[in-house]
């Protein structure tokens, strides 16, 4: 019983994570907590849904259909909102409320376009065929979510760490100003990091929204606050944080479901938060917050 | 008064300070001193409270603070000014003052509701007080302007007047005369040594050398985080490696 | 005219109450923003003074007065536990704190039998009336203005603007922070407790993110340079939307637009502290037409 629920674990963990990454990304190299993360999320899930039912699109296209319409909108929402704002000296909050009112304004146009109900992918959409690895049950659909997100996962660790852009966003991350004395193009790579990281954002929407058959315009709040507790556990910034953290999350909450009670699933993640900013409030992978004078 | 012992900080990789050491006495104008990036406002940083030290002590009147809070820090009668001059420039002059006499308020919530006496009485003096403070550093007359229609020059006295609202024994000062021209730096050494002569003792960054040496009585000298020289300004002033640390800066004047 | 002003009452009565309400909402809000801190949990504090309030005058046959005094307390306990361990750190923990809150209490709700779960809890005793709406709102418009010239409010204001320097002024800057945090919850805690005794009706879906965000918009739009930004806010935002009910689910993205654009455009708000200022110049100017 316990090792299955490894197989839950592993898919809702590797699913957390994805979403964090783009979450602590976006954190690392703008210095701005995105709260419409929660937004393109849903987005990337009813992108999925209207390429498969639509479209009668494949499992690739879908994915990538879940990718780029989020990346567009991350994109939108640095030109159009925190971009501006950093060239302005507004208080630190300022881009945090912007995100805030983008997420609004995106939830609620979803709200009028497809409404309050749950969709659902078509039945067979996935083969519901399971396979027997080391003694646990995996389905396929779980298989292909934790291959998709560790795939994911990778060639994002491959860009930043081996292509010329991924090592500007790196060098932005570190330090904007000394980047852009170094001729990298800062403002591109804001934008460019905004773009990523949605786009995994909305592949961890449509990987849940197959995970749990359903799809609905309010599903970006509740994974918005694990996406914080996440990156609050693994420490903001830090991408093997957002990979730990998610794993950490999706084990909790698998556990607790199984063992403790299910009615306390969702407040699972803020008594984690909770914990960490009692304990370590840097998380487990973050650098020690110092004041400067 | 103040003492450092083997102050050491390390930012990551990066030593900024390396074992240094040092000794204000009770009532002196004490010079910090050394080229840029040597390590000076760290110093103040690490003796606030706004940073922690990775290895050292910082002894005040005999007592360990380090690694204390900077409110707390400021409770034992540390105060300072900053390089880069913070003043709460949306607040008025006077309400900068009050904010600098924090301390001294003890009023509660609930007399503040109800407008009790003790309320009333406190914001009274204490007012009275705060213009007082202004008057040293020559202020008074815009005592009801916000602290961001000041000059350069006035937000300097401003932070000074800020920080001895505090009721420090020690005053750590950083580069007071940045940014000044002659006569205003003679008006500013003047009032440093006034309101030293109050009883301050007092702490200075600075790179005017003719500032330094005109007023203190005491001054180290850091390099690269390490301290290379302390003394009187005339055994500074002949010390071979100060001379080639300040070598080719067009701040070294003897 | 007499009929006229008593069918007007009957259709917008709720609406007015619920002005004074969101009134309040705003300047709980108000009181943390104005030390620089960021509370997206006070939708939740609200709900848990609504329950508190509803469940004592319903089940322990409390005095509504009392009710509503423990209806502030309960979420200003809890705004103490939560505050401490995170307003310690900067702005953006509350922010992200507060943020999962409105879940937890959510969850606590459905999974407590008295609340009557998801189902809400009906029935809700009509207690409120006008005169306790003008009352309250007239005690906090009383304590704000005398927070102005007080200590606490120097102390807020010095570490809104800069928290280093404050503290360097010997400011604990986490106790104050949390001081005002906790007020804003026992406000909203208070307001929820208002609201309950006027609607009947009330569910955990009222008090969650969305809400909380309604009321950053309060404030925002308002402008928290002084108290009386947040009550102009939240009138505006709270008359406009029934202007706009046509829209349907889309009025809310025009809260999201507002948002958007106040933050780019009009960053202190419609009340700022030239306000004043201008319009002062503005009735000189014709005195000497």
């Amino acid at each position: 019983m316990f090792l299955q629920q490894i197989a839950n674990a592993l898919a809702l963990g590797a699913v957390y994570s994805l979403f964090a990454i783009g979450f602590t990304l976006i954190f690392g190299v703008l210095e701005v907590i995105t709260l419409a993360h929660g937004a393109v999320f849903m987005m990337g899930a009813f992108a999925g849904l209207i390429a498969v039912t639509k479209f009668n699109a494949g499992l690739a296209s879908t994915l990538l259909a879940s990718m780029i319409v989020p990346g567009l909108a991350g994109y939108l929402i640095d030109l159009i909102a925190v971009g501006p704002l950093r060239k302005r000296k507004f208080h630190h909050l300022a881009p945090m409320i912007a995100t805030i009112g983008c997420a609004t304004i995106i939830t609620s146009t979803y709200q009028g376009i497809f409404g309050a109900e749950a969709y659902r992918f078509p039945f067979d959409f996935v083969p519901s065929t399971s396979y027997d690895i080391g003694g646990i049950q995996l389905t396929l659909l779980q298989l292909i979510i934790i291959s998709i997100s560790l795939f994911l996962m990778v060639v994002l660790i491959f860009f930043l760490n081996k292509t010329r852009w991924g090592k500007a966003v790196r060098a932005v991350a570190e330090n904007p100003k000394t980047a852009a004395l170094l001729g990298i193009p800062v403002e591109q790579v804001f934008r460019l990091t905004m773009s990523i990281s949605s786009a995994f954002g909305g592949a961890a929407g449509v990987l849940t929204g197959l995970n749990f058959n359903t799809i609905h315009t309010f599903m970006g709040g509740p994974i918005l606050h694990r996406g914080i507790a996440v990156i609050i556990l693994g420490g903001m910034g830090d991408i093997r944080g957002a990979m730990a953290g998610g794993l950490i999350l999706g084990f909790s909450e698998i556990l607790s479901v199984a063992y403790i009670s299910s009615d306390f699933r969702d407040a699972i993640s803020f008594g984690l938060l909770f914990l960490i900013l009692l304990v370590r409030p840097s998380g487990i992978f973050g650098k020690v917050i110092e004041r400067k004078g | 008064m103040l003492k450092g012992e083997y102050i050491t900080k390390d930012f990551g990789g990066l030593r900024v300070l390396g074992d240094v050491s040092f000794e204000v006495k009770a009532g002196s104008i004490f010079g910090l001193i050394g080229p840029n990036g040597a390590g000076k406002t760290t110093v103040f940083n690490i003796i606030s409270g706004l940073l922690k030290p990775t290895s050292g002590r910082v002894i005040f009147n005999g007592k360990d603070i380090t690694n204390r809070p900077p409110y707390e820090i400021t409770s034992y009668g540390i105060s300072r000014t900053f390089q880069n001059i913070r003043v709460f420039r949306e607040m008025t002059l006077l309400e900068n003052v009050l904010v600098g006499m924090h301390r001294l308020f003890s009023y509660s919530t609930f007399s503040m509701f109800f407008d009790l006496p003790k309320k009333r009485s406190e914001e009274k003096d204490l007012r009275a007080k705060a213009f007082e403070i202004l008057s040293i550093v020559r202020l008074t007359e815009k005592a009801d302007l916000k602290a961001e229609s000041l000059s350069y020059g006035e937000q300097r006295k401003l932070e000074l007047a800020r920080a001895i609202a505090t009721e420090p024994k020690l005053l750590l000062i950083d580069e007071p005369a940045a940014g000044m021209n002659p006569a205003e730096t003679e008006e500013l050494m003047e009032e440093i040594v006034h309101i030293n002569g109050k009883g301050y003792t007092i702490c200075l960054i600075e790179h005017d050398m003719k500032v330094v040496m005109g007023i203190c009585s005491h001054i180290a000298v850091l390099n690269f985080g390490e301290l290379i020289a302390e003394g009187s300004p005339d055994e500074i002033k002949a010390n071979q490696e100060v001379i080639e640390a300040y070598l080719g800066k067009e701040e070294w004047s003897a | 005219m007499s009929e006229l002003i008593t069918s007007f009452w009957q259709t917008y009565n709720t609406l007015f109450y619920t002005v004074f309400v969101h009134g309040m909402l705003a300047l709980s809000i108000y009181i943390t923003l104005s030390c620089g801190q960021l509370s997206l949990g006070n939708a939740a504090f609200m709900g848990i003074g609504a329950y508190t309030a509803a469940l004592l005058t319903m089940k322990a046959g409390l005095p509504f007065g009392i009710s509503l005094i423990a209806g502030g307390f309960l979420p200003a306990v809890v705004a103490l536990i939560i505050g401490i361990p995170t307003l310690r750190l900067s702005g953006v923990y509350l922010a992200m704190a507060t943020l999962g809150f409105g879940e937890v209490v959510r969850v606590v709700i459905l999974n407590m039998k008295i609340t009557g779960g998801s189902l809400g809890l009906n029935g809700v005793p009509l207690k409120t009336e006008l005169w306790h709406l003008v009352l309250v709102m007239g005690i906090l418009i009383y304590f704000f203005i005398k927070l102005k010239n007080s200590r606490f409010g120097r102390i807020l204001e010095a570490i809104n603007e800069d928290e280093v320097a404050a503290s360097v002024m010997g400011i604990r800057a986490t106790y104050y922070k949390v001081w005002a945090f906790t007020i804003g919850a026992f406000i909203a805690g208070v307001a929820g407790g208002l609201n309950a005794h006027f609607t009947f009706f009330i569910s955990p879906r009222e008090y969650g993110f969305e809400p909380a965000v309604d009321i950053l918009t309060f404030a925002i739009l308002g402008g928290t340079r002084t108290l009386w930004g947040p009550l102009a806010g939240s009138t505006i935002l709270t008359i406009l939307p029934e202007l706009f009910r046509f829209l349907g689910p889309y009025r809310l993205a025009l809260n999201g637009i507002i948002l958007v654009l106040v933050v780019l455009y009009l960053p202190n708000g419609i009340v700022n502290r030239d306000t004043f200022t201008n319009l002062k110049n503005f009735f000189k100017k014709e005195e000497n037409a």
